[in-house]
């Protein structure tokens, strides 16, 4: 099978930083990898560097486009690559301020992703809305609602809505549940492990807790310092960690 | 034909493991060297020896779940060979979904997800229709005594057995060629463990190809084939 998303020898330094060093993966349709590591590792600059919003030093993205070619993303021009960004890409923020509009009403958030995929029939556009609020376990009187007035676990859902209701095959995360308090976090981590599987997801999700990784993910990928220090099946890393810092990492939580 | 039937399914060939401890200046502890082992279809085989031997390490070698220092783990997938030692992370979850299974000690929990769903979806994720994975759940948690109330609950709050009896029921749901556990009567009373004892009867019957690990006596003079005393890995230099 040939992969989804191939990343080569992503770099991008910040001054003399090495935010990214050189990084490289491959992800098939449907594979979940966890992105692990500590602050300041570059997970979110990988994922900057992915969707394209940072520019990279060196190294390319290449992507399988729904027509089934394979293109370097660097090769499509600015349009094209928005384009595919709002429909067969999602990308939920840890910041739900920075993935929502925060001004517009919750049923508005996922209506607008559609019609950025050409739908402009209202009622359609609404009831798909709704179903699709539905799912994610927002009540329907809560659709004319901004987000503004949602609490944090209901805020993370709908930037889940307004990112799966285009059918999208890749979805970036960047730590979708930290900050949320624990039970909140469970219902949020079981609603998108169940969406993962029952779309056939394929997701990129950066977390620091390793039991997300295990709960989701089936491959890690370690990064320190801008690197990759170890990658591999989930729980063959973590219950058998190689590297000096991954069994660091992994001796330093309680239970994951 | 026949000669397929007396072919192993599993094969330890000359298999290490050690642990490199980097935490503890990098020093390394040597557990397993030169194992080889053959598990053919219908036997049950059971690893002996004292505690910190090695037993469980060599179950999740055989699982994927731990690397191999050395060797090769070769399991039989319908007509190919794969050694887990060089397999790739997909393909390991590949043989997860088709051909091995592991009852480890313990449950992991899922939050938020029922003891009869957990069942439900090993069996889906082995090939069965939601319709018989669902049945098929229900009849297993009904053979393992688990109480019906308890079977729409998370089992969060079940006790250390009716945790392990979801447990050997989501490992079992499943028609694999190779079963792997460690351990499964641990938490369990007589009763119970006399259950384990017949549904491992069966899946024997059946073909399936057994590598477990049963403290208990009884359990384990009902159940094995042929034990294997893991003291015997230890290579030439070590014990
Ligand atoms: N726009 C920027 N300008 C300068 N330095 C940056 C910029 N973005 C990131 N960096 C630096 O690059 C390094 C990697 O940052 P990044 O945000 O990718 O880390 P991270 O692994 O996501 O950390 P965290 O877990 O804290 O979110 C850090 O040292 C950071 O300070
Ligand atoms: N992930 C690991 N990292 C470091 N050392 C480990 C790891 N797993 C096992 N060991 C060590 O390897 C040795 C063998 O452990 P293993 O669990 O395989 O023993 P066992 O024979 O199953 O013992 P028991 O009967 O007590 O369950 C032990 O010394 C153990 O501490
Ligand atoms: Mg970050
Ligand atoms: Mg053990």
């Amino acid at each position: 099978m040939e992969p989804l998303l191939t990343v080569e020898g992503l770099t991008k330094r910040y001054g003399r930083r090495l935010a990214c060093d050189g990084i490289g993966f491959s992800l098939d349709p449907g594979e979940v990898l966890a992105v692990v590591g500590e602050s300041g590792s570059g997970k979110s600059t990988l994922l900057s560097l992915i969707a394209g919003e940072v520019a990279a030093d060196a190294g390319s993205v290449s992507y399988r486009m729904r027509d089934g070619e394979t293109r370097d993303l660097d090769a499509l021009s600015v349009v094209d690559r928005r384009a595919l960004m709002r429909t067969d890409w999602g990308f939920v923020r840890q910041d739900a301020t920075q993935g929502l509009r925060m001004a517009v009403s919750a049923g508005g958030n996922v209506g607008e992703r559609l019609m950025g995929v050409g739908d402009r029939h209202y009622g359609r556009i609404r009831a798909t809305a709704l179903d699709w609020l539905a799912r994610v376990e927002i009540a329907p009187d809560r659709v004319d609602d901004p987000p503004t007035r949602f609490s944090g676990g209901m805020r993370q859902r709908l930037q889940i809505a307004r990112n799966l209701v285009t059918a999208p095959r890749l979805v970036l995360m960047d730590e979708p549940t930290s900050g949320l308090d624990v039970s909140v976090q469970a219902r949020l981590l079981d609603m998108i492990r169940g969406l993962v599987a029952e779309l056939g997801l394929a997701v990129i999700i950066v977390t620091h807790d390793l039991a997300v990784a295990r709960l989701l993910s089936h491959r890690v990928l370690v990064m320190r310092a801008g690197r990759v220090i170890e990658t591999g099946l989930t729980d063959q890393v973590l219950d058998d960690p190689q590297a000096a810092y991954t069994q660091l990492l992994v001796s330093s939580v309680l239970a994951a | 034909m026949t000669l397929h039937a007396t072919m192993p399914l599993l094969v330890f060939d000359n298999v290490a493991k050690s642990f490199t401890l980097h935490l503890r200046g990098g020093s390394v502890l040597p557990v397993i060297a030169d194992a080889t082992l053959a598990v053919h279809p219908g036997e049950c085989v059971v690893l002996g020896g004292a505690s910190g031997a090695g037993k469980s390490s060599l179950l999740k070698m055989a699982y994927g779940n731990y690397r191999c220092a050395a060797g090769a783990i070769r399991v039989r997938d319908r007509d190919r060979i794969v050694d887990l030692a060089t397999a790739a992370p997909r393909e390991i979850l590949g043989l997860r979904r088709t051909t091995l299974s592991y009852v480890s000690q313990f449950l992991r929990v899922i939050p938020r997800v029922s003891a009869r769903a957990v069942v439900e979806a090993a069996g889906r994720e082995g090939g069965l229709g939601p319709e018989a994975a669902r049945i098929r759940a229900g009849d297993l948690l009904a053979r393992l005594n688990l109480p019906e109330r308890l079977w729409a609950l998370p089992p969060a709050t079940f006790s250390g057995g009716e945790q392990q009896r979801v447990n050997i029921a989501r490992g079992l749901i499943a028609e694999r060629p190779i079963l792997l556990m460690d351990e499964p009567t641990a938490s369990l009373d007589a009763q119970n463990r006399a259950v384990v004892v017949d549904l491992i009867a069966e899946k024997r019957a059946a073909g399936t190809a057994i590598l477990g690990i049963f403290h208990d006596a009884d359990v384990r003079e009902a159940v094995a084939t042929r034990i294997v005393d893991v003291a015997a890995f230890r290579g030439a230099t070590a014990a």
